[in-house]
């Protein structure tokens, strides 16, 4: 390469990041210097900020002894980050149920098409206008849920006010929103990849539906059961807080407030805004940690 | 055989479909509803899915409730302005990262990518705390503009629409800070090192510079990525709630889905569902036509992440 075109090249690069670059200094890079120094302030918002060192994380994650037994610092946090970790696990339910579909619609037949829109549909609207919808469907009087089960003789509970289904309830959403949405359009694209003498031979060999599943599909489809579970656990570990916000207010007795709604109340409520950035910080962490253990074992698992 | 082979896998395929639409029917039966009716015991499986009322002036009477009109304007305008915004700098940033050589390019485009990692709680805090102070920032820097002036940004049918040129309650704060995304930077890159190199390498040969190149080579050939992103900022924008919630402080200035809010409570015996309903539908109506429109932008969009680098 000559050197002139290397100049060209530098110099251009240099204008075309600038738009992007300064919008990502000034609003990512900056603010996650920001957010970092106050983790570490105490500041609300009326007096100036001072430093109070690790005392936000000891308040957030210390434990100290109450008559002769340890207790949380605030057990607020540890009760919002186990619905945060519950409400996880409808990730795996989620991502077969994607499986489940994609592997349903990969075949040839006619009308194919309009079930996959169909499928997909949900994913697409996503947002407060559903929350309102589902908080109608969950209505303990009058939604469609409970008029359901009442044509089969169940009378249903007050799903979003129970301490015991709130949370299903809204794992179940959860489930409708995702479950056809890019999951499914991504294994459809890997299953269509896989090559049909693959499955011809393993007929061949005597395999059985659930043993060509185990040996042909599923090594297939590792790659993006991978990233599903990777983007999953990322965006899982942050979600809940307009859900809850639109639908149940973190409650009932705060069996639905996730970690993001709890930092959204200590900001924006509270205007706790050195102890908001320490849980934002603790939550960022958690967010890394978990993605790289996944890594870890998604790069023994894919060999 | 085959035929009947094919029937049987339409019945699980035809009972998933029904569970995905049978909310959104109940929405549209929900809205057509006369006020209070919604109430009523349902008496057959029909009532879930046969309106017992057209109502259809419940869609003429949301804007009881809130200005409706103006919220939408409010969206329409932060939609389009992020969205145009927003494809131009990624698009701009993804030609650097893909099309130019240059040192360094693939650490910083490292350090791109692992801000993506980063929960947007971290950064909203600072971002919100930038917003309050920065019409006194600029009042130090520009003190012959009146930064912290409430002033006429608008009008809904019968009165101004107030509220700052930048800061809390103004379409700054709504437009500029959600502006800029690495997801667009990456997805677009993708796309772009897909281009042949020799359209560019010829053309630089006889002397077209880069930003001709760009905008006359690069980016017609890459219009069903823009139009991908173009379709995935403006779903995600349309919809989202957080950041206008606690930038604005003035209704006038919400958009949508802040406005949906004010349908709780509504009704003599708490929320008005119909009328709460009728305006949900009106919020999706336009991902709706754009998903008529444009579904292969959609299903492409749910694609484009996966993509390796």
């Amino acid at each position: 390469m000559n050197r002139g075109r290397e100049r060209r090249h530098r110099r251009a690069a240099w204008w075309f990041l600038l738009p992007n670059l300064l919008g990502f200094a000034a609003f990512t890079a900056w603010p996650l210097v920001a957010s970092l120094l106050l983790a570490f302030c105490s500041w609300d918002l009326l007096t100036p900020p001072h430093w109070i060192g690790l005392g936000n994380f000891f308040q957030l994650l210390g434990f100290h002894r109450e008559s002769g037994a340890w207790v949380a610092n605030d057990p607020h946090f540890w009760q919002y980050l186990g619905n945060t970790l519950f409400m996880l696990l409808s990730l795996p339910v989620n991502i077969a149920g994607s499986l489940a579909l994609a592997l349903l619609l990969n075949r040839k037949m006619r009308g194919i098409g309009a079930y996959r829109l169909i499928f997909f549909f949900p994913s697409i609207l996503a947002g407060v206008p559903i929350y309102y919808l589902w908080r109608w469907i969950y209505n303990p009087d009058h939604g469609l849920l409970n008029q359901l089960l009442k044509f089969v003789g169940i009378a249903g509970p007050d799903w979003l006010g129970s301490l015991l289904w709130a949370k299903p309830a809204l794992m179940a959403m959860g489930t409708w929103m995702t479950i056809g949405g890019s999951g499914m359009i991504l294994y459809l694209a890997a299953l269509q990849d896989v090559p049909e003498e693959l499955h011809e031979a393993a007929h061949m060999d005597g395999a059985n539906a659930w043993q060509r599943f185990r040996l042909v599909t599923w090594p297939a489809v590792m790659p993006v059961t991978f990233f599903i579970f990777t983007m999953g656990i990322i965006y899982g570990l942050q979600s809940g807080l307009d859900a809850a916000y639109v639908m149940t207010g973190g409650g009932p007795n705060g069996a639905t407030t996730t970690v993001g709604y709890y930092i959204y109340q200590k900001a924006y409520l509270r205007f706790e805004m050195g102890y908001a950035s320490a849980i934002a910080w603790a939550l960022f962490i958690l967010v890394l940690g978990m993605t790289l253990i996944h890594w870890r074992r998604g790069r023994q698992g894919l060999g | 055989m085959r035929k009947r082979r094919s029937l049987f896998w339409h019945v699980p395929l035809i009972l998933i479909g029904v569970t995905m639409l049978l909310p959104l029917v109940f929405m549209g039966v929900t809205a057509l509803a006369e006020p209070g009716h919604s109430m009523q015991a349902a008496d057959s499986l029909l009532d879930f899915v046969l309106p017992h009322s057209w109502r259809w002036q419940n869609f003429a009477e949301v804007g009881r409730v809130i200005p409706f009109a103006r919220f939408y304007a409010n969206s329409l305008i932060v939609s389009a302005a992020v969205t145009a915004g927003m494809v131009f700098t990624s698009a701009c940033a993804a030609y650097a990262f893909a099309r130019l050589e240059w040192r360094g390019r693939d650490a910083v485009f490292t350090a791109y990518l692992a801000t993506m990692m980063v929960p947007g709680a971290v950064t909203m805090l600072p971002n919100f705390i930038g917003m309050k102070i920065l019409p006194d920032l600029l009042a130090r820097m520009m003190p012959w503009i009146n930064w912290q002036a409430q002033r006429v940004l608008g009008t809904t049918l019968h009165d101004p629409v107030v509220g700052r040129l930048a800061g809390i309650d103004s379409y700054f704060a709504l437009i500029v800070p959600v502006m800029f995304s690495a997801y667009g930077t990456f997805m677009l890159r993708q796309f772009f090192l897909s281009i042949p190199r020799d359209i560019d390498e010829a053309a630089e040969i006889d002397g077209a510079g880069h930003w001709m190149i760009f905008s006359r080579m690069i980016l017609p050939l890459a219009l069903p990525a823009l139009a991908t992103l173009t379709v995935f900022s403006f779903l995600g924008i349309w919809g989202s709630f957080l950041w206008p919630l606690i930038v604005t402080n003035q209704t006038e200035l919400g958009t949508l889905p802040l406005g949906l809010l004010a349908f709780q409570n509504t009704g003599n015996y708490g929320t008005d569902w119909p009328l709460m309903m009728a305006a949900a539908l009106l919020i999706l109506l336009p991902i709706v036509i754009l998903f008529i429109v444009g579904q292969r932008f959609f299903v492409a969009g749910a694609q484009a992440g996966a993509v390796k680098g």
